[in-house]
């Protein structure tokens, strides 16, 4: 950026100040570390300066928002144009009582919903299922059928929202429901807004809500991308994420560059079953952490725009500039809140959401106080809304884009990530990309050693936490958390039951048979489940069907 | 012994309890064979090595499916390496064998190497007999597959599955050349990937140069975790039973390798008398002084504690 | 020379989140201690037949996914019921401190909730397993 002379002034001027300041200081008061370490545990300089970023080039690395390689950000206009989407994630127990929550939510200003559906839904067993015991309602909604799906948008047009859903090996089973409540509404696929997360790699990583191998899995999943390219072209058919990988123990650079070589994996897939790039890859959406370390992570998402856009362009020769650009969600990090001391979490919720729309987040989710204990309540997760309000209206962050661009720190490190996760990519290009790399550990074991090494670094208090291993207190427990009753289980097993005696059993049969064929044969799977769907087969019955015909991943992996 | 009767009827808890105790207290192991005894000898032993990421795990899981299709009650010891740091370990090939866990005729017991090189536990073989004595038609072992794993599994299993996987390094190199004596039946794994031809072609060039074989071991394609050629490696594991039942060999093999479990306990109790001679007031450490400063030689140090050791015994 | 202690790690239900598992297994193993990692989605009868196989001395299971009440108290059940009741049953993951006694009472010997160091969970288990 700058030019040799100038270059020259300035180390000169910097080796000045070491000898004649810093050094004094620090033979009198040495710091108080020997090194100093982001969260990730990359090494922090005591100082960046212009020698930092010599050679990065404005115009080629830097750029221009919404331009390639979108370094700056993925709209021209950003904040000043529109607000992120401020888009909570909830749901629990009923459809009914998430209905409510919605509308809350929707109320106090939120701009776009969120499912989260409960572990039998997300695993494609209905309520009443064995293994469903204990598990109804508790981490998200239960949704066994169409009928649920009803409800639960009851009185939510949805052509007025936009509805991100928490969805993956069952993916096409819920977008399905979701289309065809759209249809009652009197609302074409075609208006439809939304997203899936629909990434069964990292459902095998670091999730584990997978039901179907690899293979499979990859084949509903690109089955999706074409279908909704035809039929529901507003729709983001994919949510490539990191932040369960990050929540698994991962540093920055591992967040980007294993989510980027599952998005790899993904484009690979869609070209091979004869999709056209620039078709699919612009409605390619991603989803990101957002930890502690605040500079740490807006390098982070600056370095996975300017990644991937790189990768779109030359790995994969995509021509639009719209399949280039990494549109992100981000979650801030849950796995840094505390059961001591939860209002601390507010704070650290805080840091984590400004970090977020620093780094340019196309949308966010802020976790409540109360999440290290139980979902949240409605006091909860109105002040996490109410964050990222006053992050919007009081504090300015927004009057310009990408306000930390061009700080020496920020764009070393931006670098930085950018290469380690290249390198990270690489290895797993070599070793087959990123489902093998699954098959053979590689990507789990670097997650767990990075979680062991974490843990290990604070019960050594080389790593501190406020409350838990520093400046704790005698705590009574904390009250009213939230609750589901277990009679949800009950419930819901009731109306599965109404569900079955008021359909049509012979339709429902026929439908599935059809389903089990298709899924037999090459032909798109979502048509058929659209129809058995709006028979209202059950979620479980479908899921069923596809179990039968592509058997279940078998966990293999170790540490 | 109440365990050992209960576990003669088929007690689960009771066979696991008597491993426990064979493994953790030597005596108690002596106690425990010397009333199994007449017990063993019925299970058919198939031990399954090869190096990590082989996928003997996913492979011991879909033949142990196989046979308990058939009837047939298997067990299945499976050993993994322990820390020489910390003497612990994570066993985690059950993760592999999710469906056997609740079927009543299948025990599956996970061991530490606890330090001991030979790709098994020392307590590998009582835990054997132990399951053995319980009634199991066949018995599984599965080595650590690092190191030196080939060494202990010839002295107990009657059939040895040899598993490679196409691409683990470089195939020929990594054929050791000890192995082609061992393997019963050369197991090609993960044979959907690229390479596998390649690798059936090198073991087979390798078994070529091997001399003195009565039996020439097959080599058999499988993809494990796809349940492919599943079914023809169980016909070979059979026709190596009927092979060595025909031929004798199995009769051969396990008193020879009775032999050696005769010579080596009384090595060990050797060693304890040995010990307790070297090491009474340190003796031995005076006389190697006297060694090291030239007063005697080392033989004649090995005499005198011969003598000392033929007068007290 | 101490017997080494046998400690079966286990997710029962449907929760996927392993971090914590397995960070505990790695530390188990560094403390000496033999553990038997189960994977995921275990049903209490599949902890129950691996923990009396392996003769495991501690039976401990991680949650996060609410459905602890359930889950956590039918492994106990169901190595009382197989004459396995002197293995200790021990919990951790997301569990609010109300649902502590009614767990305790159903025969877990303890709760470890977030916050709560590896090297306390070994100690507890050193000083709370079964002497035999």
């Amino acid at each position: 950026m700058l030019n040799n002379e100038e270059l020259s002034k300035i180390k000169t001027a910097r080796e000045n100040w070491e000898e004649k300041v810093l050094n004094k200081t620090l033979e009198k008061s040495p710091e108080s570390k020997e090194e100093f370490r982001s969260v990730s545990g990359a090494t922090v300089e005591r100082l960046y300066t212009p020698e930092d970023v010599a050679e990065i080039d404005y115009v080629e690395e830097i750029g221009y928002p919404g331009q390639y390689p979108f370094t700056r950000g993925c709209q021209p206009t950003m904040y000043r144009g529109k607000n992120w989407t401020m888009r909570m994630y909830a749901g629990f127990a009923t459809a009914e009582e998430s209905n409510e929550r919605y509308k809350y939510l929707v109320s106090q200003g939120s701009t776009g919903l969120s499912v989260a559906f409960d572990l039998p839904t997300q695993i494609g067993y209905d309520s009443d299922h064995s293994l469903a015991q204990g598990e109804v309602g508790k981490v998200g909604v239960a949704i066994d059928s169409l009928k649920d799906m009803e409800i639960l948008f009851d009185g939510i047009p949805l052509d007025k929202v936009s509805t991100s859903m928490t969805i993956n090996a069952p993916a096409a089973v819920l977008l399905a429901m979701y289309i065809a409540v759209g249809e009652k509404q009197g609302v074409s696929a075609d208006k439809l807004r939304g997203t899936i997360q629909n990434d069964i790699l990292k459902e095998y990583i670091a999730r584990g809500t997978y039901i179907f191998p690899t293979e499979p899995s990859m084949r509903l999943i690109t089955n999706i991308f074409e279908y909704c390219s035809k039929e529901v072209p507003k729709w983001n058919t994919i949510s490539i994420s990191g932040y369960h990988i990050r929540e698994a123990g991962s540093t920055a650079a591992q967040e980007v560059g294993f989510t980027l070589a599952d998005g790899i994996a993904y484009v690979e897939a869609a070209i091979k079953a004869g999709l056209d790039v620039d078709t699919f890859a612009p409605r390619l959406s991603f989803f990101f952490n957002s930890h502690n370390d605040l500079f740490e992570e807006v390098a982070k998402f600056r370095a996975a725009r300017r990644l991937w856009a790189k990768i779109m362009k030359e790995r994969f020769h995509a021509k639009s500039e719209k399949s280039m650009m990494l549109k992100f969600h981000t979650q801030t990090a849950g796995c840094t809140l505390t059961a001591q001391q939860p209002d601390n979490n507010i704070i650290r919720v805080a840091m984590q959401a400004l970090a977020a729309v620093l780094g340019g987040t196309q949308s966010l989710h802020t976790n409540s106080r109360d999440e290290a204990l139980a979902l949240p309540t409605t006091d909860s997760v109105t002040i996490a809304l109410r964050t990222q309000q006053i992050i919007a209206s009081e504090t300015g962050v927004t009057n310009t884009i990408d306000p930390l661009a061009g700080s020496y720190f920020v764009e070393a490190k931006t670098k930085e990530i950018e290469d380690k996760a290249m390198e990270y990519i690489s290895k797993i290009d070599d070793l087959g990309g990123a489902a093998r790399a699954i098959d053979l550990g590689y990507i789990q074991k670097e997650i767990s050693d990075s979680a062991y090494k974490y843990q290990m670094e604070i019960e050594s208090l080389d790593r501190i936490v406020v409350g838990v291993n520093k400046y704790q207190v005698k705590e009574e427990s904390p009250k009213g958390l939230l609750r589901v009753d277990p009679i949800v289980g009950e419930m819901q097993t009731k109306k599965i039951q109404d569900v079955k005696s008021a359909r049509n059993n012979d339709a429902v049969k026929s439908r599935l048979e059809a389903l089990r064929t298709a899924c037999q044969g090459t032909e798109n799977v979502m048509p058929f489940i659209l129809d058995a769907v709006k028979e209202y087969a059950t979620l479980g019955e479908i899921c069923q069907v596809m179990r039968d015909v592509f058997g279940e991943y078998e966990q293999a992996v170790l540490l | 012994m109440e365990w050992i009767k209960k576990m003669l009827e088929g007690d689960k808890r009771a066979c696991a309890k008597l491993i426990t105790a064979a493994e953790n207290n030597p005596d108690e192991a002596e106690k425990i064979i010397r009333e199994i005894h007449t017990h063993t000898g019925h299970a058919h032993v198939i031990g399954i090595t090869g190096p990590p990421g082989a996928g003997k795990s996913t492979l011991t899981d879909k033949v142990v499916k196989s046979l308990v299709d058939e009837g047939k009650r298997v067990g299945i010891i499976a050993v993994d390496p322990t820390s020489p740091y910390s003497g612990g370990s994570i066993l985690g090939d059950r993760i592999r064998m999710q469906d056997l866990a609740l079927n009543p005729n299948v025990f599956i017991r996970s061991m530490g190497t606890r330090g001991y090189l030979g790709g098994l536990s020392k307590y590998t073989k009582n835990a054997l007999k132990i399951l053995d004595a319980a009634g199991y038609d066949y018995i599984i072992i599965e080595t650590v597959g690092v190191g030196q794993s080939e060494v202990d599994i010839v002295k107990i299993a009657d059939t040895i599955l040899m598993v490679m996987v196409p691409g683990l390094g470089d195939d020929i190199q990594s054929i050791k050349a000890g192995i082609m004596e061992i393997g019963d039946i050369f197991v090609i794994n993960k044979s959907d990937l690229f390479g596998a031809d390649r690798t059936a072609t090198e073991v087979n060039m390798m078994l070529d140069l091997t001399m003195d074989m009565e039996r020439r071991p097959p080599v058999v394609k499988v993809v494990a975790v796809k349940n492919e050629g599943i079914d023809n490696l169980i016909r070979e594991i059979k026709s190596h039973i009927q092979y060595l039942e025909e031929s004798g060999q199995l009769e051969k093999r396990r008193k020879n390798n009775m032999k050696l479990e005769v010579v080596e306990l009384i090595e060990t109790e050797l060693r304890k008398i040995v010990i307790s001679h070297t090491d009474k007031d340190n003796k031995l450490d005076g006389r190697v002084a006297q060694v090291y400063s030239k007063e005697k030689n080392i033989y004649e140090v090995r005499d005198e504690f011969l003598k000392a050791i033929r007068k007290d015994n | 020379m101490s017997k080494i202690i046998r400690v079966l790690v286990a997710k029962p239900g449907l929760d996927g989140h392993d971090r914590g598992a397995k960070v505990i297994a790695r530390a188990l193993r560094d403390a000496g201690m033999e553990v038997i990692y189960t994977g995921l989605r275990q049903t209490p009868e599949q902890i129950v037949a691996a923990a009396i196989q392996e003769d495991v001395d501690v039976v401990g299971m991680s949650l996060l996914s609410g459905a602890h009440n359930y889950l956590f108290p039918r492994v106990v059940e169901l190595l009382k019921e197989q004459g396995a009741d002197d293995i200790l049953v021990i919990g951790g993951g997301v569990i609010p401190d109300d649902d502590i006694p009614g767990l305790k009472e159903a025969g877990i010997a303890e709760i470890f909730t977030p916050g709560t160091t590896t090297t306390e969970m070994i100690e507890f288990i050193k000083n709370n397993i079964k002497d035999n």
